[in-house]
């Protein structure tokens, strides 16, 4: 298993460097002198020539592109000039946020994707069949930051049972249930889409673990239909539908987007709003470069599981 | 037009498109409608709620037209999904069917850079493309449409892939046609379907995805609004004028379900895989439908199967696979059931424990007692108890038939749990005995082994052991060997044979193979188009065959184990059980037959211990039974 994980994470160099590529070539492609663009409304001469410098942005574009990752591998990643911090700094801090939230939304649509799923495709064509699908197209269809408005209409609004807005408390204690009670709007709504389309995958890989011959054996051996469906077909069927946890995994970290919008959740993707608006390149380069790279890292863990759950995978 | 008419009967679909309709229709009228200017602002008239004068939906925080803004937005936002859905389609569907036709070290670089674009959670490319064009409508339409190239270059290359080795492609090539002729001629009408499947599917996630845009301030700018844009303008009044926002955001919502419903319609009807029905899951038993009366006992044997009918309904077709088969075997006995496939005799087999996959099968018919009791009208609840416990199965391929994720001690154990608690420690004994009795050696370290760790033998014991794990009285074993080379094969027989005498176990073997019934079994019953068409004592059969059936099914048996000729040395084909001839099932293939055979049913005449149904037998019954 060391050995496999090891592969894994060699595997992932390439991805990773040809992450930074594509991230700088987009930025390459922003037309006119570089630095002023790049810079844009904080394109002081000053900065000009200290981003010129930093960047090399004189030189030939291959030579850039390593100057600038050798920087990144060194942990400089430039400063934000709007905020005028170290964009690592920022980043850091704000995804950490993200990931609060993103983690939580992620962890409640695995579980009840999957058990909608499972519940979908023992009871096919009954009325929970019925219900849970036509609530996972209503799901899949209605946009998170239209759902996430509606929800603070009803549930801060309205009924007043969450705050509507932020991460912390303005006054009081930062503790574990402020942070809970601030976090479970945000975290459902951006659940409901991953939910919707984790149900209907596992709904049809348990469809297509129950037609086969060893279900058949376990029901010969008498084991219960419970036994049947929850360790019989849906361990099968896990092998299919973890792949896909990873994949939702990228579209939580998408949606998180809106929701930390709508619910003013300090994480890295209103971050990444607001340095575009504000043209801001360099943070959002270092922005996208290092939740990319965590991505990678999380569908290594992902491989893993895969694998540990998957005797017949060659380690 | 057949595709049209399946779009038409999926009535959620034709609910989506109907809906989808009007909108478009409303979208593409909107400039000839009597409307206010989407534009004009009149401060005056702020936040006016629905229903005002002059304002159906009301006003906006800048006092403009919402039915207005609405329309227009919804054709903006129409507008720029369908373009980004067209763009990414088109240029999707180029790279992967020129990567997948070309293959080599270009359909190499493309998917890297294919895999490469999808570690990306796509929001970061989109954002990183929106950053480096700077905010804007285009630029949100560019990044929704790059971030969404992938995913459809991906999946036609496959296609393609597949497409590019097929005859008809060589045969254009070797005609001469230039590349660009055959994949525009050849390739390109084979990818269509699966890109309108992929489009259907991901043209409202492009119209979500756009409205994103717009509604994170990066999209279209004002005073131009799409539905997105509409929305992130009303939501800094959320709170206090609710109605700004449920208004474009309700709108998103419609039209993004109704592409999505008649999305999901036009993939059941192109793809015929996934269309409804295809992928039923099968009960926890067989649903039983009993027509007629139920057979009362005779008392006849441990396991006594009386005029079983078994039916798979598929459609509007019927398929008579087991019609009226009675059996019975005693303690100790072993019964040998024989047919070609399709004969129905696995279906008789595992109608027994209400096996049989359902839907499509229906029990119909008769009557299956275990010492007397009922099988077909028990509860579950009863059956499952019995199940393993009264009767064990044996199946044909036991790489199919046992969890490949489970160590095969562990389903041991779990045989014996379904029936009563037992210890892990005790479990692990008791499943270390069962493969002792199977003759596995090195049992205490075979049971942590998974199924695809052992060699199809091994793994065929360990079916043997796990129907043997609750002492139970029956076993049915459905072509245990038929998996297995000649050896293996003559090894598991016997100790089948071995188990049934020192347990006493009552055996009904199915197979194909007379070699096999010659080798193990007391008794066999002939089974012909879901009926029983001879039976007897083994011997006295192999000896005499009554049946021109069976004579003709022993004069091509193999030597015992080269089960591989199987009995498609007969001519002809038995016939389909959806539509069985009046009279003899055979008669088409029997050298004998004549005009009586095709006029009526036929009875099975007994003498002794001999029956056979046939109106010409090659011996009497009456002199085959002395
Ligand atoms: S009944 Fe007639 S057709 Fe059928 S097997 Fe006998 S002889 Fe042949």
């Amino acid at each position: 298993m060391g050995g496999y994980i090891l592969k894994r994470l060699v595997s992932a160099i390439p991805v990773l460097l040809g992450i930074t590529v594509i991230v700088f070539l987009i930025m390459a492609l922003i037309p006119g002198d570089p630095a002023t663009a790049i810079l844009g409304s904080y394109a002081t001469p000053e900065n000009v020539a200290k981003l010129n410098a930093d960047l090399g942005l004189d030189k030939p574009l291959v030579q850039q592109y390593f100057i600038w990752l050798g920087n990144m591998l060194t942990g400089d990643f430039g400063t934000s000039f709007a905020l005028n911090r170290p964009v690592l700094d920022e980043v850091m801090e704000r995804f950490g946020a993200t990931l609060i939230l993103a983690g939580t939304a992620f962890v409640l649509c695995s579980l009840l994707g999957v058990a909608a799923g499972v519940v979908s495709a023992a009871n096919q064509y009954g009325a929970a069949d019925k219900a849970i699908t036509f609530t996972v197209l209503l799901g899949i269809s209605i946009p998170s930051f239209f759902l996430g408005m509606m929800m603070i209409l009803i549930f801060s609004v309205q009924l007043r049972w969450f705050p509507v807005s932020g991460m912390w408390p303005i006054y009081g204690a930062r503790d574990v249930w402020a942070l809970l009670d601030h976090l479970i709007l945000p975290a459902s709504a951006l659940a409901v889409v991953a939910t919707g389309v984790i149900a209907r995958l596992s709904r049809s890989a348990m469809l297509e673990v129950l037609r086969q011959d060893f279900i058949r054996t376990a029901r010969a051996k008498g084991v219960r239909e419970r036994g049947v469906i929850w360790r019989h077909a849906l361990r099968a069927a896990m092998v299919s539908i973890i792949p896909v946890l990873g994949i939702q995994a990228g579209f939580v970290l998408s949606g998180a987007v809106y929701i930390e919008i709508v619910f003013q959740w300090p994480g890295i993707g209103r971050m990444l709003v607001d340095a575009i608006l504000k043209r801001d390149i360099l943070l959002v380069q270092g922005g996208v470069v290092v939740v990319a790279a965590c991505y990678v890292m999380f569908n290594i863990a992902v491989d893993v599981g895969q694998a540990l759950l998957d005797p017949r995978i060659k380690t | 037009m057949k595709f049209l008419t399946l779009l038409a009967r999926n009535r959620l679909a034709l609910g989506g498109g109907v809906v989808m309709a009007l909108v478009v229709l409303l979208a593409l009228v909107t400039p000839i409608l009597p409307l206010a200017d989407p534009d004009v602002t009149d401060t005056a008239r702020r936040f006016l709620p629905p229903f005002s004068e002059g304002a159906l939906l009301g006003t906006d925080h800048l006092g403009r037209d919402l039915l207005s803004r609405l329309l227009w937005g919804t054709r903006l936002s129409l507008a720029v999904g369908f373009a980004a859905a067209i763009s990414a389609a088109t240029i999707g569907a180029a790279i992967g069917i020129v990567a997948g036709y070309f293959g080599g070290w270009l359909d190499n670089v493309v998917m890297r850079g294919v895999d490469m674009l999808m570690a990306f959670p796509y929001i970061l490319l989109a954002l990183a493309i929106v950053a480096a064009l700077g905010p804007g409508l285009m630029n949100a339409l560019i990044a929704v449409a790059a971030v969404n190239v992938p995913f459809f270059a991906r999946n036609i290359r496959g296609i393609t892939v597949g497409l590019a080795h097929r005859e008809f492609v060589d045969a254009a090539r070797l005609s001469g046609l230039s590349d660009t002729r055959i994949i525009l001629s050849e390739v390109l009408p084979n990818v269509v379907p699966v890109i309108v499947i992929a489009m259907s599917t991901t043209v409202g996630w492009m119209i979500l995805e756009t409205a994103g845009l717009s509604f994170l301030g990066l999209g279209s700018q004002p005073p131009q609004a799409d539905l997105g844009s509409m929305l992130g303008e009303a939501r800094a009044a959320l709170i206090s004028h609710p109605h700004t926002s449920i208004v474009p955001g309700a709108m998103i919502l419609i039209v993004v379900m109704s592409i999505n419903l008649l999305g999901d319609g036009v993939r059941d009807a192109l793809d015929p895989r996934l269309k409804s029905g295809a992928l039923s899951r099968p009960r926890a038993a067989t649903l039983v439908e009993r027509k007629g009366p139920v057979p009362a006992s005779e008392g006849r044997g441990l396991l006594e199967v009386q005029d079983l009918r078994t039916e798979f309904h598929v459609g509007p077709r019927t398929y008579r696979a087991v019609g009226g088969v009675s059996l019975h075997v005693e303690q100790g006995e072993c019964l040998g059931i024989i047919g070609e496939s399709g004969s129905g005799k696995s279906v008789t087999a595992l109608s027994v424990m209400g096996l049989v996959a359902s839907p499509p099968g229906v029990i119909t018919g008769g009557a299956v007692r275990v010492e007397g009791e009922d099988m077909i009208g028990t509860p579950y609840r009863r059956l499952r108890d019995l199940r393993g416990r009264k009767v064990a199965y044996i199946f044909q391929d036991p790489l199919a038939t046992l969890h490949p994720l489970y160590r095969v001690g562990d389903q041991l154990v779990e045989a014996i749990r379904a029936h009563r608690p037992i210890g892990r420690a005790e479990g692990r004994a008791k499943a270390i005995e069962l493969l002792e009795a199977v003759r596995i050696p090195n049992a205490a370290k075979r049971i942590s082994d998974y199924p695809h760790e052992l060699s199809g033998g091994m793994r065929q014991r360990i079916g043997i052991a796990m129907a043997l794990a609750n002492d139970p009285d029956v076993i049915i074993a459905d072509e245990p060997t038929t998996a297995l080379d000649v050896t293996v094969q003559a090894q598991i027989l016997s100790l089948l044979d071995d188990l049934r005498r020192s347990r006493g176990l009552a055996i009904v073997f199915i197979t194909h193979d007379f070699g096999v019934v010659a080798q193990l079994c007391d008794r066999v019953a002939v089974m012909y188009a879901g009926r029983i068409v001879e039976e007897g004592p083994t011997a006295s059969i192999l000896e005499t065959p009554c049946h021109p059936y069976t004579a003709r099914l022993m004069a091509c048996v193999p030597e015992l184990g080269e089960g591989r000729r199987r009995l498609e040395a007969i001519p002809g084909l038995p016939p389909a059980v959806d539509k069985l001839p009046p009279g003899c099932a055979f008669a088409d293939r029997c050298a004998k037959a004549r005009a009586e055979c095709r006029q009526g049913e036929i009875a099975l005449s007994r003498a002794g211990p001999r029956a056979v149904r046939c109106l010409y037998p090659e011996t009497p019954v009456m002199e085959a039974a002395q």
